[in-house]
């Protein structure tokens, strides 16, 4: 069974380790701030200029002044500190980011990605993404295996405009955990359920399948 | 002679009331005195957040067109930047990210309106170099990628960097929480977020505040940016729209 939003969420979260900063893109990634393991700390780094973001606040403790970059409000977890967009990217471009999580609409085994842009649809902006696939070292990128009609997002080269070149090297789909290796695609882990024919026939670009290839486990 | 010439200067450069370092001025009509249409202009805010409100309002109603404006975001449909499209004064967006504003798509997609997609990253240090008189600056984001095209290219330890100039307003529109009336500033929360940089980046500019107080009362120590950059400050109200208002039960 290909994972589902909480599933993939969970997966990314058991990537974080303890004294992590991280920062989790808008969608499944900012689910994964849910499943930090107990007594592990984890700083949430928010790239409108918040380190120690905390849970979306109670009525009473809203403040415009406090959102997220998805624009949410939010609240600050004790230690937080606050900073200039500048600043923030300083740290982002500077590698001092520990854990960078964004989602994408491919990536292909030169560990390419392209996430902004789809021709001919509506152009909204890269926003921070390019900043952050060229600043982090660690990267996890969380995204559909295929299109609804059966089309892999794994490609041998993506077709779509690029937001970051070779920077990508480790995919999380909804089907399997990859890394990205000398121009191919290295398969890790299954999802649950999930049989390697099929992610081989669901991945266009090159695929080393290990001998023994796990399955995830929650 | 010295004095005369002093007084001379200041005619030629005052167009304000503004006095030794009390950068403190009492209406937006004069805050904006000195816009021009075809000015660029660099703004603060992030979305809709720490965005100087009163001042784009003041756009509005004086009429400037053609503008170029150096933003984060585009506002929302009626809010912030949005507003300007109403009347179609912005020439040129130069942004990150401008989902979220139907006007603005309209006015894209017909081409009347120019943008330049910025990653957020290097419109941040755009702006930071431009009011530290750094002309261009070297950078990994967008190499290879549609913002890279066009741009040099230079290597440095093994990796590919593309050269970006820095970005200078005629005019720089900003929101800070609290002043003295030397200009010195404080920001609040994730309401600072582009601020300091637009103020910094601006040949004339102007912050809007919620609070002015006395010079001596703000701890030297706490100032996030020193008057120093800041040409001219007003004091305002606002409506700090939030535009996702997420909330958990208490």
């Amino acid at each position: 069974m290909a994972l589902t939003r909480e599933q993939l969420a969970q997966r990314v979260a058991q990537e974080f380790q303890d004294g992590f900063y991280v920062n989790l893109g808008i969608g499944i990634p900012t689910l994964a701030a849910n499943f930090i393991p107990q007594g592990m700390q984890v700083m949430l780094q928010s790239e409108n200029g918040l380190l120690g973001m905390g849970q979306f606040p109670t009525e009473d403790e809203v403040d415009a002044d406090l959102i997220n970059a998805g624009k949410q409000t939010v609240t600050m977890v004790k230690g937080a500190s606050l900073f200039s967009s500048a600043e923030s990217f300083a740290m982002i471009r500077g590698g001092h980011v520990d854990l960078t999580v964004l989602g994408a609409f491919e990536v292909d085994c030169q560990g390419n990605i392209a996430s902004y842009m789809i021709p001919g649809k509506l152009i909204k902006g890269m926003g921070g993404a390019m900043d952050l696939v060229a600043g982090a070292d660690n990267i996890i990128v969380t995204m559909t295996h295929a299109s609804k009609t059966g089309e892999s997002k794994l490609l041998s080269e993506c077709t779509l405009p690029l937001t970051g070149k070779g920077c990508i090297k480790r995919v999380l789909t909804d089907l399997a955990l990859m890394d990205i290796e000398d121009g191919k695609f290295i398969l890790r882990e299954r999802a649950p359920g999930v049989s390697v024919e099929e992610i081989k026939r669901l991945t266009s670009g090159a695929l080393v399948v290990p001998e023994h290839v796990p399955e995830m486990i929650f | 002679m010295l004095s005369k010439y002093r007084t001379y200067i200041s005619i030629l450069i005052k167009v304000d009331s503004v006095s030794g370092f009390d950068k403190v001025i009492t209406s937006y009509a004069q805050a904006l005195e000195g816009l021009e249409d075809n000015m660029t202009v660099v703004a603060g805010g992030f979305g809709l957040c720490g965005i100087p409100e009163n001042l784009i309002k003041e756009i509005k109603r004086k009429g400037t067109k053609g503008l170029t404006i150096a933003s984060n975001n585009a506002g929302v449909d009626g809010a912030g930047l949005g507003l300007l499209l109403q009347d179609k004064q912005i020439k040129k967006m130069i942004a990150s990210y401008v989902g979220e504003n139907a006007l603005f798509e309209k006015q894209m997609m017909s081409g009347e309106l120019e943008v330049e997609l910025t990653p957020q990253g290097t419109l941040a240090e755009k702006m930071r170099a431009g009011g530290a008189g750094i002309p261009a600056f070297y950078t990994a984001t967008g190499y290879g990628t549609p913002v890279g095209e066009g741009k040099e290219v230079r290597e440095f330890n093994g990796r590919h960097y593309i050269l970006e100039e820095a970005i200078v307003g005629d005019f720089s529109i900003a929101k800070a929480w609290k002043a003295d009336r030397y200009g010195n500033l404080i920001f609040r929360k994730t309401a600072r977020n582009f601020n300091p940089m637009a103020i910094t980046a601006g040949k004339i500019a102007v912050v809007e505040v919620e609070e002015i107080v006395e010079v001596g009362e703000l701890d030297p120590d706490e100032i996030h940016l020193p008057g120093i950059y800041v040409n001219r400050l007003i004091l305002g109200t606002f409506e700090k729209t939030i535009e996702q208002r997420t909330v958990r039960s208490a």
